[in-house]
């Protein structure tokens, strides 16, 4: 059965990358040294036995590869271990997965709504004024830092004009400007995504055929063109969804936005280790999560894709 | 066409020889990143002092106020268009040298790959798929929390985790050249790999490369300040764009002048070099292997 092979093959693939990349953070993060040595650097009088009875209970006296599987069974019990200062790992990765998760929800919802009316105009109106605009326009919008783009709205939309609060997580009013900063950044690469796809589609002939039956161009356009586009366009922005994730760890400082990019740069000022490696991993897991679910559905919908 | 043209006075010659160049876009593109870029080359001679000089009598000096600090100062009293003007050669270095370390690393195994496939294609599948699960702020993160700051590392980390960009679009470029009638010809006279590989396949493959490449720049240049501004680059006493903004994000509220400053200029830079590779696109690639 080819469909069972293909799903069980980009099945193998997924779980394959996972390990890579969580055993490739594991192990750079165990370069460091001795993560006891920083934990007790404050600390005076430690003696050698000390520091001993600390990493035997931390588990730092095991192997690296036995830290590891260790790491990956606590992780799929949902157990992530101690942060060194603050408490149970868990306990921070609850409150700032849903954070993340919420900010990148409304900032692709924000793109998706304004990328797509646009892209669409564009490509039906390919080398007008209002095309050349759209163009120049997404250009722009691919050539600024994402976290400047959030400064400044804060100066416009929260100092100038206080309509928005500049940062915290309090209400919906706090969700505006982090949503449009990353929504207006993705915008910029998703209208090209539309506009693209669009054009491609409106030049196929089942399009020919449709307008050749005498169908009104605004039915070809959304009935015909757009519904067979959707598949590619809902796959495009799936995969963007890593780009989605690094953009919001800078985005989310800018905005003090308690979520997992504020807690991994927070980890990385307190050299909290384990806490870096649960975040670090924890977003890779999601990555890679969300490209299998877009491929296989991807897949499925149309087979050509399973070839390659 | 020589025959046609040969009457037309000699400016209209030239225009019609040269008309793709005189495109609004490629001026554009090619205006910006020329002008910002013989600034920043110049700029180590033009201010000797380097941006370091503290001046703290005249801190926060609004901009277009006098010539002696047409854009303002920092909190330090430091000159914002001088520091402007310098922190562009950090983000150039970056831009450059880690592109043209992807590119090398990049076309070598691209061209391995695409020539004689098997564990070459292997190693540039997987690097593919975990380059895409772990997005590059996420990966400076980690290991910039171990070997600590510095822009070496920045463009070393750039080069380890872009090559794979490079390599495959290389590889797909070799994939459909190597069956081509110049390059069966070229075997059938008996050319070395080294020969057919690096004199007829390579010269092909070059267009969208070229692409990739000025796009590649831009990008980096962004992901630089973003990686700055995180506190994960040159030093603070260095003059960078993400340095100056992070400094000036804690005085939005009072003195807009240092964040807006180096912010237009980093958005002036990248918007060149991506006017300018789009135009490469159009010119180079119509049939957009290269598009993002």
């Amino acid at each position: 059965m080819p469909v069972i092979r293909f799903i069980f093959v980009r099945f193998l693939q997924a779980i394959l990358v996972t390990m890579a990349v969580t055993l490739f953070v594991a192990f750079a993060i165990r370069l460091t040294g001795d993560p006891v040595v920083m934990m007790v650097s404050e600390a005076s009088n430690v003696t050698e036995e000390d520091l001993a009875r600390i990493r035997e209970s931390l588990g730092l006296n095991q192997p690296f590869l036995m830290q590891y599987f260790e790491f990956v069974k606590n992780l799929a019990r949902g157990d992530l271990g101690d942060s060194f200062f603050r408490g149970p790992v868990w306990d921070l990765i609850s409150v700032a997965l849903p954070a993340t998760l919420l900010l990148a929800a409304t900032s692709m919802f924000v793109s998706i709504l304004v990328s797509i009316p646009l892209g669409i105009y564009s490509a039906v109106h390919k080398g007008g004024l209002a095309d050349q605009m759209i163009r120049v326009l997404s250009l722009v919008g691919l050539s600024f830092p994402n976290f400047w783009l959030g400064i400044m709205l804060v100066l416009v939309f929260s100092i100038t004009f206080p309509f928005f609060p500049a940062s915290g997580f309090d209400g919906l009013a706090s969700l505006v400007l982090p949503s449009v900063t990353i929504g207006i950044i993705l915008t910029a690469t998703n209208v090209r995504l539309v506009r693209t796809t669009m054009l491609e589609i409106l030049g196929a002939q089942y399009v020919m055929v449709a307008r050749a039956k005498g169908l009104s161009e605004r039915k070809v356009i959304y009935k015909h063109a757009l519904r067979n586009g959707a598949i590619a366009l809902v796959t495009f922005m799936g995969l963007q969804f890593g780009n989605l994730i690094g953009g919001l760890v800078v985005v989310e400082l800018v905005f003090n936005w308690p979520g997992m990019g504020t807690l991994s740069v927070e980890a990385i000022a307190q050299r909290d280790y384990p806490l870096l490696q649960a975040t670090v991993s924890i977003l890779a897991i999601m990555i890679v999560g969300v490209n299998l679910a877009v491929d296989l559905i991807y897949g499925l919908i149309d087979p050509r894709i399973r070839v390659s | 066409m020589a025959e046609q043209t040969q009457n037309l006075p000699a400016r209209t010659r030239f225009r019609l020889k040269y008309r793709r160049f005189f495109k609004f876009e490629f001026l554009l593109g090619a205006l910006l990143t020329g002008v910002l870029g013989t600034l920043v080359i110049l700029s180590t001679w033009i201010f000797p002092e380097g941006g370091r000089s503290v001046d703290l009598l005249a801190r926060l000096t609004p901009p277009f106020l006098s010539w002696e600090h047409p854009l303002g100062t920092d909190p330090l009293g430091r000159d914002i268009l001088e520091r402007v003007i310098l922190g562009g050669r950090i983000s150039f270095a970056v831009g450059l040298l880690s592109a043209a370390g992807a590119v090398l690393l990049g076309t070598v195994i691209g061209l391995l790959a695409g020539y004689y496939r098997g564990i070459w294609d292997t190693l540039i599948m997987r690097f593919a798929d975990i380059q895409l699960a772990l997005p590059f702020i996420l990966l400076a993160i980690t290991v910039i929390a171990i070997v600590g700051p510095g822009i070496d590392r920045i463009i070393v980390l750039m080069i380890v985790s872009q090559w794979v960009q490079y390599a495959r679009l290389v590889r797909s470029s070799v994939l459909s050249l190597r069956e081509r009638e110049f390059v069966q010809a070229a075997r059938s006279y008996g050319l070395r790999d080294r020969k057919i590989i690096f004199g007829h396949i390579l010269p092909n493959a070059l267009g969208p490369l070229i692409i990739l490449l000025t796009l590649n720049v831009a990008n980096n240049i962004l992901l630089e300040s973003s990686l700055t501004f995180l506190g994960l680059g040159a030093d603070p006493q260095t003059p960078t764009w993400g340095g100056m903004l992070s400094e000036g994000r804690n005085y939005i509220q009072t003195a807009w002048w240092v964040t807006v400053f180096p912010g237009v200029t980093i958005m002036l830079t990248v918007l060149g070099l991506n006017l300018m590779g789009d135009w490469l696109r159009d010119e180079l690639d119509p049939l957009g292997r290269t598009s993002r």
